[in-house]
């Protein structure tokens, strides 16, 4: 059994969720240690950096890669692991999109670290920083450099799958794992590189149950503004702001079904290039005033737009970050 | 975002100047009036600065969102959106849709610390050459007031390392 195929999983700035969601596959995670070696899988085994790079390069199959890149370990990290594997998945929306992470693009880099390190949620009397180098008697030590914008995987490295999700379905995960297992028996082969795996080809509304009728918003309210939302009827028509319309199917209209307007974690849907801008599409198309001040006002509505178009894809979309998030770079930098 | 949003609103260019600096704006004009309201400036011999590069839409409607993040995405300074007015609409009323889509468009670039005055809207006939092209001249001198938009570094969308060298420079707290 020592001819086991190796597998490889890691997390950079991410929260951990898509490690749970493997976990969470049940039973199917001894189907992974049958078909697979284990290499390198901080949260679940003891291995080092320097194991990894001990491997032969494209010595590890497949490789789960979450969470995005925030500093230079995990920038580093996924430029080992790209040439360790054979197979690297952008796995969750992190790594895919960027994610809440990456809604840290709205911010400066100071402006982070003290989120971080002085909010007035936070202890910190003597107003420790982080060192990033630091002298000691027994010489100088190195914390990995932050950087000011946080990048998708796709934007450090080459990446052949994107498996989207906060976090991917375990059953999709389960559906992921069985296919390269049926690829690894000849028994089915593998979608082209740069496919979206581990999810539907179109929108959450083509999953959702509710019913749809013409949809004309006179206010965007808040769901939990409101007292008795219908529980059949379509939640945008409802004038609940529901991100369905742009965001990619494969979770099974969870939210809606649970009374709960889509946030858009399974990213954007099919051919969409910009996830906001197709909800700034699909939002204002429904919006029932054609006088601008009116308009205006239903548009106070949607207090921040973005953090309602882009909470799960900032860092992936085509501006990337905010001005404020550059323009502070650039003065540093220039 | 509060931030953003006071800074964006302040015009922070106003007391800098930038010589030398031709704002590149991108506009995008309705094939039946505002498309014709710029040929119409052209034969007419209406003078207006070159620094807008037109495309032709066969509707103000059509303009998705998109393109005008990929444009600002993509080094454009300022965006001009034209399309019939109100009530004129050749397909009767998708220019209102781009006018909902342009507000909403707005205050997420707002958010996004981009000026508002970057993106502009402008209603203008087949008949108006003369309104279009000083719409695009006090466009451009606006923009000029503003300075260089400079999104993340020219072109960065196309090649193979997305997002510019100086966005990723080590940051030491």
């Amino acid at each position: 059994m020592s001819a086991k195929p190796k597998f490889a999983m890691y997390w950079a700035a991410s929260c951990g969720g898509c490690e749970i969601a493997v976990l969470n596959i049940g039973e199917k995670i001894l189907d992974v240690d049958a078909n697979f070696e284990v290499v390198f899988w901080p949260v679940a085994m003891d291995a080092k950096y320097k194991d990894v790079e001990a491997m032969e390069d494209k010595s590890i199959l497949l490789t789960l890669f979450n969470g995005g890149i925030r500093n230079k370990e995990n920038e580093e990290i996924a430029h080992l692991l790209r040439r360790k594997s054979q197979l690297l998945v952008a796995f969750g929306s992190c790594a895919c999109e960027g994610c809440i992470p990456g809604l840290a693009n709205l911010s400066t880099p100071e402006q982070i670290f003290n989120a971080a390190y002085e909010s007035v949620s936070t202890e910190n009397p003597e107003h420790y920083r982080p060192a990033f180098d630091y002298a000691m008697p027994e010489g100088d030590i190195h914390i990995p450099k932050f950087f000011p914008i946080l990048r998708t995987l796709d934007q450090v490295v080459d990446v052949d799958y994107y498996m989207p999700g906060c976090p991917p379905e375990s059953h999709q995960i389960a559906a992921v794992i069985d296919l390269v297992i049926q690829v690894l028996n000849g028994q089915a082969s593998l979608p082209p590189k740069g496919s979206v795996i581990g999810a539907g080809g179109s929108t959450v509304c083509d999953d959702c149950p509710r019913q749809r009728n013409v949809k004309t918003i006179s206010a965007f309210r808040r769901i939990q503004d409101l007292t008795d939302p219908d529980p059949d009827i379509c939640l945008l028509e409802q004038g609940i702001p529901c991100n369905g319309p742009a965001t990619r199917s494969g979770c099974g209209a969870l939210c809606p079904q649970a009374g709960a307007q889509c946030i858009g974690c399974y990213g954007p849907a099919e051919g969409v290039l910009d996830y906001g801008a197709r909800l700034i599409t699909a939002y204002a198309s429904v919006i029932d005033s054609n006088d601008p001040a009116e308009i205006e006002r239903i548009l106070d509505g949607i207090p921040d737009p973005v953090g309602q178009f882009y909470r799960f894809n900032l860092a992936g979309s085509l501006l990337r970050a905010s001005k404020a998030a550059w323009t502070n770079t650039l003065k540093d930098h220039a | 975002m509060t931030e953003n949003l006071n800074s964006a609103k302040s015009g922070n260019g106003s007391e800098k100047s930038f010589p030398n600096f031709e704002p590149v704006i991108i506009g995008f004009t309705c094939n039946w009036c505002s498309y014709r309201a710029a040929d119409l400036a052209g034969t007419a011999r209406v003078k207006y600065p070159p620094n807008v590069r037109l495309i032709r839409l066969m509707c103000s409607g059509r303009l998705d969102p998109t393109f005008v993040m990929k444009a600002l995405a993509d080094g454009a300074d300022g965006v001009l959106i034209t399309g019939c007015h109100p009530g004129e609409c050749h397909y009767l009323e998708q220019n209102y849709k781009a006018l909902r889509r342009y507000l909403l468009l707005r205050r997420t670039l707002v958010g996004m610390g981009i000026e508002a005055e970057r993106v502009k809207l402008v209603w203008a006939s087949a008949a108006e050459g003369v309104k279009l092209a000083q719409e695009i001249s006090t466009l451009v001198e606006e923009i000029r007031q503003l300075g260089p938009l400079h999104w993340a570094g020219k072109g960065y969308i196309d090649s193979r390392h997305p997002v510019p060298a100086a966005a990723v420079q080590e940051v030491v707290a």
